[in-house]
């Protein structure tokens, strides 16, 4: 079901998309490419971010820290279904949005895309987000310094979202 | 935190690189994982600019309108503090709907002009955020994305065989967790209220 869901989403979209664009008569070209651009500009603008964790743990893996890492964590981590592989990802994306795509796209080069660690961290980077830059940009720029209990909430959802994507990966995946 | 974090990579790895007597494998590691990012983003190039060209398109024939009208009567049920035709209210639809399209350059700003017109419905201290903003960060923070397109193309990058498996289980762990962090939002909001504003 949920594989299903996945293979007719794109291919779904996309139809839709033209479809309503016809029917609204928007300039289509005109508008991709303006789409487009900005989607280049993303990208080169995550270089940055890229660089700074994909030397950070490449140094951290070649010399032999996360073999530690993985030794310590790994026999508490396994029994909840969790590569400790992982764990610097999950600590990493609700502080920044940035250094966790680093983290992800790093996992996903390292291990495979199609390995259990590439789909759980695939799943991990779009299910969670990083609260504390949303908090601070969008109270900041009320004035708002008394979040109330805005930090509770907002990382009780991303620690459901983290435990429920171990627990659906372990069951789709594994 | 993501200082300590980053630093904390680096150090431990050059020390624990000194100790197992592989210091030199730090400067190769160090360059290689440098030219890789880069590879990597330039990669990403191509998908982030095709599929931010589709949803530029998406945006402009109305697809967040239409979500809007969805979405309307969740957020009504979820703003109770909010008149239904505040500022506010729309652009709380917009932003939630673009989220959910995962259009993170048009939902920001209509993020921002939802917490300015929330602040001038805040009875309470300025400073201080009202029921309806926690409520709107908690959403915000927790938003189903029906398309992952950034993840998406880094698995299309990697060589993925099925480069959308993913869309499901993200789908599933985000409702999750946005479902806990409206729960909560309510919870903490009826715990708060007893000690409202004075």
């Amino acid at each position: 079901m949920v594989s299903l869901a996945a293979k007719w989403a794109i291919p779904f979209i996309l139809f839709t998309v033209t479809l309503l664009a016809f029917v609204r008569r928007v300039n289509v070209y005109e508008v991709f490419v303006r789409g487009a651009q900005e989607g280049f500009t993303t990208a080169i603008k995550t270089i940055p971010f890229l660089v700074a964790m994909f030397v950070a743990i490449s140094v951290f893996r070649a010399s032999g820290a996360m073999e530690l890492f993985v030794s310590i964590f790994s026999p508490v981590t396994n029994l909840f279904g969790i590569p400790a592989e992982v764990i610097p990802l999950g600590i990493m994306r609700p502080l920044s949005g940035g250094g966790a795509l680093g983290i992800t796209a790093e996992l996903i080069k390292t291990y495979g895309p199609d390995s259990f660690i590439g789909r759980l961290a695939s799943t991990l980077q779009g299910s969670t987000d990083t609260t504390f830059f949303v908090l601070t940009l969008y109270f900041g720029s009320v004035n708002v310094v008394k979040y109330r209990y805005a930090v509770v909430s907002g990382l009780s959802a991303d620690i459901t979202g983290f435990i429920a994507s171990v627990v659906i990966c372990n069951l789709v995946f594994k | 935190m993501v200082n300590i974090i980053w630093m904390g990579m680096l150090l431990i790895g050059m020390i624990v690189a000194a100790i197992n007597g592989k210091i030199d494998a730090v400067t190769t590691a160090a360059l290689k994982g440098a030219q890789a990012a880069v590879d990597f983003a330039l990669g990403l190039i191509a998908i982030m600019a095709f599929w931010l060209g589709i949803m530029k398109v998406a945006e402009e024939a109305g697809l967040i309108r239409l979500l809007s009208r969805v979405v309307k009567p969740v957020t009504a049920f979820l703003f109770p503090s909010v008149p239904r035709d505040h500022p506010a209210m729309g652009a709380i639809i917009m932003n939630l709907s673009a989220n959910i399209l995962g259009l993170g350059n048009a939902a920001t700003p209509m993020g921002l002009i939802a917490m300015k017109e929330l602040q001038k419905l805040n009875r309470g201290d300025p400073q201080k955020a009202s029921d309806a903003m926690c409520t709107f960060l908690a959403l915000n923070t927790s938003c189903i994305t029906v398309i992952p397109a950034t993840v998406i193309g880094i698995r299309i990058k990697a060589g993925s065989v099925n480069p959308t498996e993913i869309v499901g289980t993200t789908i599933f762990a985000t409702a999750c967790g946005m479902a806990v962090g409206v729960t909560v939002d309510r919870i903490m909001r009826r715990i708060y209220g007893y000690r409202k504003w004075r």
